[in-house]
């Protein structure tokens, strides 16, 4: 009995003091004078555009590495071809890469003199979408390809032998097994593009108003000494985090049905 | 008319068929019964085009469909692991051929009512294949495969993952389904006895090759080699000789041609007695007798009795 109750104040204790009371204090420092301050600060152009840029980011690497992690989870599981396992050990790259690494590996690769560079990509949009796909990509792949091994090969064959086309077999066989891990692939890379300081920070310039993104922009305010404009744009962060995970729990018990 | 003609797959090293043929009749339910390993599922998913032959080719109704892909095979396909569709309901389970092919609502439900009213499973429609015993699933998948009015059925250990009884009802309500709508069946087997008592033909495979084609009494009645000899049932091997158990003979005194032994143990199976024996020279044999046979002899443990075979095999290489 005690040692039940010890194990249960001890994770809850944990969870309280490394996550709840950090983001509890950010939430009762931003709306210490009230609700009117805040939304002032988060409705200056500034910060209007950099939770424009943090959107239009997320917006783009969220699909892209959702197609491309799902193509790539069934070429690593479904496909056996020389090299196949590089494949799986690369797609692991960006979560072992410290993101200032891949931000600086972007700058030397399209920035002035580099190999592709001079096209208006690095301190513009297209890098910082560039470096949010990057750290971004392996989400989903990770989530898919356990699960793509765990229902094997026969499902699918049986399709195939019930004269349902490759297209068919994915859309009524393999996808049905596979979209909750998709589904999840797709919170944590969300949570990832929209949380991602470091590689953009590098490639972005941090122009006010043209290339913060609203991880930058707080840094930004918080160094100007505008606490009340950090802290507003960090709760915004921190709702738009919960939201995707509330999203994600309220879809998940569709789940049980089956 | 099934065909296989000198059919080759390597897997890596491996050579799981080597040069094999086998023909299948229209209108046949045939066993592939063989050992694991010996080749017979690889042999039945060439056939069905789930793997591709390093050589060989294969022909439906004298159609060359070698390099044709399962889709346009006109196969049904039966899994040792079910392979249901886990998100689907037995229904839709059912009823997947035909929807791919695009058939008129009133159609799929009128095939797919019917189909599960043969594998008795209509009250169970809108189940999930969790939610179905082993047996029931297996049942599904038969009349899934069933839908699309293949014109070869192809049974990949079809009962091997269920339970002995069950296994035992199934069998004998395959070969009634087979008698009912003969369509030109293969099921693959490591049991014997499975093989022999649903099928017209067996082929026995052994190490990626053909032993022998033949009806079930004649594959036991004369059994083209030792390997079949003794895979098909019980075998005494004496020297170069194969005896049977029910083959044995035994009496209570000797007489020229027989051979005296010790019964080591008696073990009761119901109606029969198998009584194990030890020679002098330390082989062991085994005979199968009637209950009837054993109380007349009055056999005991220990007892002394003279053997003689009522007929036996030698394979001459």
């Amino acid at each position: 009995m005690t040692a039940k109750y010890a194990l249960r104040f001890a994770s809850l204790g944990y969870l309280a003091l490394l996550l709840v009371a950090p983001l509890g204090f950010i939430f009762w420092r931003t709306f210490e004078h009230g609700v009117g301050p805040v939304w002032a600060a988060v409705t200056t152009p500034d910060a209007l555009h950099a939770l424009k840029v943090t959107l239009v980011l997320t917006a783009i690497a969220v699909p892209a590495n959702t197609i491309f992690g799902v193509l790539c989870a069934l070429a690593i599981v479904r496909h056996r071809y020389p090299g196949s396992g590089i494949v799986n050990a690369v797609v692991d790259l960006p979560l072992a890469l410290s993101p200032v690494v891949v931000g600086l590996a972007l700058l030397l690769l399209y920035g002035r003199g580099g190999w592709l560079g001079g096209h208006g990509i690095v301190f513009a949009l297209p890098g910082m979408v560039l470096a949010t796909i990057f750290v971004s990509l392996p989400f989903v792949v990770r989530e898919v390809v356990p699960v793509l091994r765990e229902i094997g090969t026969e499902q699918e064959q049986a399709a195939a032998t019930l004269g349902a086309s490759a297209l068919q077999t994915f859309r009524r066989v393999t996808w049905p097994a596979i979209r909750w891990a998709t589904a999840y692939g797709v919170v944590l890379t969300t949570a990832r593009a929209l949380g991602e300081f470091g590689a953009v920070s590098v490639v972005s310039g941090r122009l006010a108003g043209q290339t913060e993104s609203l991880t930058l922009y707080v840094q930004d305010r918080y160094q100007s000494f505008d606490t009340t404009g950090a802290y507003a744009a960090a709760v915004v962060l921190a709702l738009l985090a919960m939201a995707t995970l509330l999203l994600m729990t309220r879809l998940r018990p569709k789940e049980g049905i089956q | 008319m099934i065909s296989a003609r000198g059919i080759v797959k390597r897997f890596g090293d491996l050579i799981a068929l080597d040069d094999v043929s086998v023909d299948v009749p229209t209108g046949s339910l045939t066993a592939l019964l063989g050992p694991s390993g010996s080749g017979k599922s690889t042999l039945l998913r060439v056939i069905a085009g789930l793997e591709q032959p390093d050589a060989g080719e294969v022909s439906l109704d004298g159609e060359d469909v070698t390099r044709r892909p399962p889709q346009s095979r006109g196969v049904g396909f039966v899994f040792q692991h079910y392979a249901a569709f886990k998100h689907l309901t037995v229904w839709d389970n059912v009823a997947f051929g035909l929807t791919i092919r695009r058939r008129p609502r009133r159609e799929i439900e009128q095939r797919v009512s019917e189909l599960l009213d043969l594998v008795q499973l209509t009250g169970l429609a809108k189940r999930y294949p969790a939610q179905l015993s082993g047996g029931q699933r297996q049942r599904m998948g038969l009349a899934r495969a069933l839908a699309v009015d293949p014109t070869v059925l192809l049974l990949d250990e079809p009962f091997g993952a269920l339970d002995a009884r069950v296994r035992k009802e199934l069998r004998l309500w395959l070969r009634r389904l087979h008698d009912e709508t003969h369509t030109t069946t293969v099921i693959v087997t490591h049991d014997q006895e499975e093989a022999m008592e649903v099928a017209d033909r067996v082929v026995v495979m052994n190490g990626g090759r053909v032993e022998q084609t033949a009806p079930p009494r004649e594959l036991y009645d004369h059994p083209a080699n030792e390997f079949v000899m003794s895979f098909v049932g019980p075998v005494n091997r004496l020297g170069d000789t194969f005896i049977r158990p029910h083959d044995v003979e035994l009496l209570l005194e000797p007489n020229g041609s027989t051979q005296e032994t010790m019964v080591q143990r008696l073990v009761h199976l119901g109606f029969e007695v198998r009584v194990e024996l030890v020679r002098d020279d330390g082989e062991t044999l085994s005979a199968q007798l009637t209950r009837e046979q054993v109380e007349a002899l009055e056999l005991q443990s220990g007892q002394i009795v003279y053997v003689r075979p009522t007929r036996q095999t030698v394979f001459s290489d």
